[in-house]
């Protein structure tokens, strides 16, 4: 436990001390870092501790980014205190019709189903007047904190949403590491192994299903509601299922079944297309960066289908 | 809506219907045989449609030209393609699992579309139908249905029937659904498995190139339709049951009327109604119409 712990809390420890070092792009990059892990942990909650191959994420996480933008006024900031819940509830209530028909199937077409509804998400937002079309629309004011004629923080001061964000990410994990140790953990990770089983003794598996997949939406819509804040500008790009195949993919290039696993791909993902996209390092061919990234996905599948996680722990052992 | 507007909306539902069907029967043949998710089918489409584009000047210059050689020519080349990729990736794929096999066609989709943009960009470009399909037929007393419509539905007939007629009739129809339904045996009894797959995966290929190719005349190519086309299939493959081509053929014509007329009756959900029917098929019947095996 405590190895496992320790790597963790130097990360996060390591993050905290981070805005001292690092300039504005280092910081803005550590902040996306940041929110995409708290998508992958939802992630993996669905896809490596339940065994629910979910490839429609993108789209929880969009709709937590859509909220907050359209109930923020053009005039000024909106509370907090509406908008997070909000946008957390969206993704959360979009999951649960979403995850009710999607759980009447198992495997592929669990797969192909969450894919096509978070297509029709993209849809609402990309083809109809409320998502501004393919052009997005822009988030002028982060919320406002503020409970009454009291101001506990200002998120568009300083380095304020790095340390919300940071926050958000050990709240996340927290919960998730508490919840996994807990019964319904324990019957998720027995749901994974053998559902019939869990059938059998008595387990209510389509409820605990359902409860993961919309509890995994929910914090998939946080993660969204951060983003926003951090860009200051939605698109339907964020609900696409090219996002959805990313976040997957974040989270088995970390290693499957792992809470550090998917905080791992998180980070590894971003600075590899961060690498792929970059001029300096590679010229021109900067905007043709998905072909280096299509390569590496296949080349990692084929060779290291345990994740750097896998690398790190056969390493370990040995 | 009058008689002639609702015959010419039955025509397209049709022709969109067909078109659907040619690109999932490719994709649950795939998977019903080999047992292999393939996110990368929609790329093969959009390969076809790039091929229809690009190839027609080529083959104008050097076999003299002509709308079936091209065809002709694009086929063959997505045949090649498919055995090829099945060679170098899909084999591989067999034994993993589900997931695997989403990341990995999900990474040689990202290839597909830079390689795409790499040779002939990111452009919208129409495509030249041959002049004699290019006609109407009258249809009522003032109303006119183009020829090159009929021409695609006429194209997918033909193919759907040839595929039956191979699945059912002949030998290599015969180790087809045998492979498909015990894999071992089939082995032992003295057929080559590995070609018998490939040969599947490059049908598949060319099924979905071949839709691309006499598509690309009416709907133009862009980047991006081989995702599209993608979404629509597991529609398709949802609503039908997977691995049943009968299912597909079904579900396709189902998901054809449902949009060509959520377009026309309703067209503030436009985008939505097939993702509507699918929703409903979900309650009523969740393992699909003709689940295979």
């Amino acid at each position: 436990m405590n190895t496992k712990l320790a790597p963790v809390a130097l990360a996060f420890v390591a993050f905290g001390l981070f805005p001292l070092a690092g300039g504005a792009y280092e910081i803005d990059l550590a902040t996306k870092i940041m929110i995409l892990a708290i998508f992958a942990l939802s992630l993996e909650l669905l896809v490596g501790q339940t065994g629910l191959v979910c490839f429609g994420h993108a789209a929880f996480f969009g709709i937590g980014a859509y909220t907050v933008t359209l109930l923020t006024p053009m005039s000024g900031p909106v509370s907090l205190w509406l908008a997070l819940p909000a946008s957390v509830g969206a993704a959360a209530l979009y999951a649960l019709p979403v995850g009710a028909l999607s759980l009447r199937t198992k495997g592929v077409y669990f797969i192909m189903i969450t894919l096509a509804f978070a297509q029709m998400a993209y849809f609402v937002f990309h083809d109809t007047p409320l998502g501004g079309g393919s052009d997005g629309i822009y988030l002028d004011f982060r919320p406002d904190p503020a409970i009454g004629g009291w101001q506990p923080f200002d998120l568009s001061e300083g380095h304020t949403l790095y340390y919300a964000v940071l926050a958000s990410l050990v709240l996340v994990f927290g919960l998730l590491a508490v919840m996994l140790r807990s019964r319904f953990g324990r019957a998720l990770a027995g749901i994974r192994v053998n559902e019939q089983r869990m059938r059998a003794a008595g387990f209510p598996t389509y409820g605990y299903k359902l409860a993961a997949f919309v509890l995994s939406a929910a914090l998939a819509g946080l993660a969204g509601f951060l983003y926003a804040l951090k860009d200051g500008y939605v698109n339907p790009e964020l609900l696409s299922w090219h996002h959805s195949g990313a976040v997957l993919l974040m989270i088995i290039l970390g290693g499957l079944g792992h809470l550090r696993g998917a905080m791992l791909g998180a980070l590894a993902f971003t600075l590899l297309q961060e690498a792929f996209q970059s001029q300096a390092l590679v010229g021109d061919f900067a905007q043709h960066w998905q072909l280096p990234l299509g390569l590496t996905i296949i080349a990692f599948v084929a060779l290291m289908p345990k994740g750097l996680i896998g690398l790190a722990l056969r390493r370990g052992r040995q | 809506m009058d008689l002639a507007t609702f015959l010419i909306q039955c025509l397209n539902a049709v022709q969109y219907g067909l078109l659907l069907f040619l690109v999932a029967s490719g994709l649950t043949l795939i998977f019903g045989i080999m047992g292999v998710i393939n996110l990368a089918h929609g790329s093969f489409y959009m390969i076809g449609a790039y091929m229809a584009y690009a190839l027609a000047p080529a083959v104008e210059q050097h076999l003299g030209g002509g709308f079936f050689a091209t065809l002709a020519v694009g086929v063959a080349l997505s045949v090649a393609l498919g055995y090829l990729l099945e060679w170098l990736f899909f084999s591989y794929l067999y034994e993993r699992e589900h997931l695997q096999q989403v990341l990995m066609t999900y990474g040689l989709i990202l290839v597909f579309e830079e390689l795409r943009s790499l040779i002939v960009g990111n452009d919208v470009h129409g495509v030249a139908m041959p002049e004699w399909l290019s006609g109407t037929v009258p249809l009522g007393e003032v109303m006119t249905y183009p020829v090159y419509r009929l021409f695609i539905s006429a194209v997918c007939v033909a193919v759907a029937l040839a595929m039956w007629l191979v699945l059912a009739r002949t030998r290599l129809g015969m180790r087809i659904r045998a492979g498909a339904t015990n894999r071992e045996m089939v082995r032992a009894m003295g057929v080559d498995i590995r070609l018998l797959y490939r040969i599947v995966f490059a049908i598949g290929v060319a099924l979905a190139a071949l839709a691309g190719m006499i598509a690309a005349p009416v709907s133009s190519v862009y980047p991006n339709m081989g995702g599209q086309v993608l979404i629509i299939c597991f529609v398709v493959v949802v609503i039908g049951g997977i691995g049943s081509i009968k299912g597909a053929l079904v579900a396709a014509l189902l998901v054809g009327f449902v949009d060509t007329f959520g377009k026309v009756l309703f067209p503030s959900l436009a985008g939505l109604s097939v993702y509507l029917l699918m929703a409903a098929m979900l309650l009523w019947k969740p393992e699909g119409l003709f689940r295979a095996g």
